[in-house]
């Protein structure tokens, strides 16, 4: 015989839970205010536009992140450029166009454990395939085959060295395994129907693709390319692994300049000691937010246009 | 003999269970003298066969879904598949214009003939095939895009057009859907934000788009309200002019108001078919009996 579950416990249950979930979101919350707050705090005084604009100093006061700000820019445009394409060329291709089959289960799993793949790991094959190219063009940097002049915005040189293009490429496997997963996941969001409606009018499967499931797939797709721009742009430990400079004093001028990055430069000012450069790695922080915001900005900015159909 | 070759013997006597329009039955009595820029023979009435179905069965994986039919479909009338859930109608229809080429384990054995084309033959063109065999959904599935978008988006997977055709071709599929009236103020509004009947609409006048001549009706009203049903059945007796129709269908009320012929299904097998009025009638059956009095199913 089932007993009789009182309405005042289960009320009493449904109030305990929703406290648990409370204190949860605000403990989060709070950890982010904190960081917040007390980056503003030491950072926004020392925030300037000549903080901005100005170059590599050995003072704190003449010091600023003109150089790493671009260098990060470049970086992840690299990054962007090439793995969004790629990241969601390969999702497409395994989710609508190859057979169920052992390769593609391996693939899959390989994608999966990719995305766990500490990112210092993509820093040792970054050095080794992009900044080396394993040594097919000899080891030493003096002896590097050239094309073009060195001023010149297509300069060439192989092999690419610590250089823009090598840290682009660098992050690039490294968001690589982010941008599949969250396309492959939007794709499968979308409702069969779909692709039975397009099918059912003889539609072939890349018209069906290029036509409905990746309108569709839109949003997901651009909501992992935030995640992994984040990603890119946050990352320090590769690109230290591949040479990336902490002292550079001119902004990139093509793809094989030497570079520097925020989240280096930061690195570098707060490992200091010198309560001055404490302080102008927070007003660094707050830039590199700044410019993540942006980024994220962008990137809703974009999917909303492509949304407006669906309004 | 036509050319085509299945793996089925041709031993197999032939045994049409539909006797072809000579039972007189009365067709739809108003034909169309307008045709809508659907290719295709003029209206008349329909005696002759659409799709010649012997001996065939279908498998998904080693699940035998459909044992050796035989069946008739006329051109130009309403045919209805009846039968409890998972007899297989729905499995047949999806052969007819091979939408279960998207399942891997699915394959098929016997005659499948459109006009005496083998409908199972590797080298078919399917796109070709799609373009010619409409499909309408049970759950209305218009695609995200503007109203104008759903429609004109089967016609430019397979020709170019120009706006100007695009926008009567646009208008002539919407109109001979019913649905015209309601959404011409708003071709470039989202079609998600039609009702679902209106939605189920909608996709009949995206599938007539292509220029069919035959419309599969998977059973389009059961998501939809008794009004909506209602608009959906009218359009489809009007359809039936200009199209070879079949409908699967749950509702044996439905079966009984929209089609000329009725074939019931039970258990993967084609138990009876014939005019839905003599179904109706006088079922040969016991099964069939049980089935649309109520009994089971």
């Amino acid at each position: 015989m089932a007993t009789v579950r009182s309405t005042a416990s289960r009320v009493l249950a449904n109030r305990a839970f929703l406290l648990a979930c409370l204190l949860a979101t605000s403990i989060a919350m709070a950890v982010l205010a904190v960081l917040l707050v007390s980056i503003i705090w030491q950072g926004w005084d020392g925030l300037s536009w000549k903080f901005i604009s100005g170059l590599a100093s050995r003072k704190a006061k003449d010091a600023g992140i003109m150089v790493p700000l671009l260098g990060s820019i470049w970086v992840c445009a690299i990054c962007a450029l090439i793995a969004l394409p790629l990241g969601v060329g390969t999702a497409i291709y395994l989710e609508e166009f190859a057979k169920r089959s052992r390769f593609t289960r391996i693939v899959q799993t390989n994608i999966l454990n990719l995305a766990g793949v500490p990112s210092i790991v993509y820093g040792i094959l970054g050095l080794t395939a992009f900044a080396r190219m394993f040594g097919a063009f000899g080891t030493n940097m003096d002896d590097a085959t050239t094309f073009g002049n060195e001023e010149s915005l297509f300069f060439l040189r192989f092999p690419f060295g610590s250089s823009v293009i090598a840290g682009g490429l660098t992050l690039m496997l490294v968001v690589l395994p982010v941008v599949i997963i969250a396309t492959q996941e939007s794709l499968r969001a979308i409702p069969r129907g779909l692709r039975d409606g397009s099918y059912a009018l003889g539609a072939t499967r890349w018209q069906t693709v290029w036509g409905i499931t990746l309108p569709a797939a839109i949003p997901g797709i651009m909501t992992g390319a935030i995640l992994a721009m984040s990603r890119a742009i946050g990352e320090s430990a590769p690109l230290l692994v591949l040479g990336g400079a902490l002292l550079v004093y001119n902004a990139p001028e093509n793809l094989m300049s030497d570079f520097a990055v925020l989240p280096l430069q930061i690195y570098n000012w707060a490992g200091r000691p010198q309560e001055e450069f404490h302080r102008i790695a927070a007003s660094a922080i707050i830039i590199q937010l700044g410019v993540l915001l942006l980024f994220n900005g962008v990137a809703v900015f974009i999917r909303q246009k492509l949304q407006k159909p669906l309004q | 003999m036509s050319t085509v070759q299945t793996s089925n013997d041709m031993s197999i006597e032939p045994k049409p269970i539909i006797p072809t329009a000579a039972a007189g039955h009365a067709t739809h009595g108003h034909h169309v003298t307008q045709q809508v820029g659907q290719p295709g023979a003029p209206a008349a009435v329909s005696t002759e066969t659409a799709i010649t179905v012997r001996g065939f069965s279908s498998w998904y994986g080693s699940f035998q879904a459909l044992k050796s039919l035989d069946l008739d479909i006329p051109t130009r009338q309403v045919t209805a598949f009846i039968g409890p859930s998972g007899c297989g109608k729905s499995t047949f229809l999806r052969w007819i214009n091979r939408m279960n080429d998207t399942i891997p384990s699915a394959r098929a054995e016997g005659t499948l003939d459109l006009h005496g084309e083998d409908l199972l033959s590797r080298s078919l063109d399917v796109v070709d095939l799609r373009r010619r065999v409409g499909m309408v959904f049970q759950k209305p599935n218009p695609f995200p895009k503007s109203i104008y978008d759903n429609v004109a988006f089967g016609p430019r997977l397979h020709k170019h057009y120009t706006r100007a055709e695009l926008d009567q071709l646009v208008e002539q599929s919407l109109r001979s859907a019913s649905i015209w009236n309601e959404v011409k103020d708003r071709l470039h509004a989202s079609a998600l934000g039609l009702s679902g009947g209106q939605q189920q609409r909608l996709c009949i006048a995206r599938a007539i788009a292509v220029g069919p001549e035959m419309l599969l009706m998977d059973e389009p009203c059961s998501a939809l309200d008794p009004k909506s049903t209602l608009a959906i059945e009218e359009l489809i007796e009007t359809l039936a002019d200009r199209y070879t129709i079949v409908i699967v269908t749950h509702n044996m009320q439905q079966a009984a108001r929209v089609s000329d012929q009725t074939a019931f299904f039970f258990e993967g097998r084609l138990i009876e078919a014939g005019t839905t009025e003599s179904i109706w009638n006088k079922p040969k059956n016991k099964q069939t009996e049980d089935y649309i009095t109520g009994r089971f199913g």
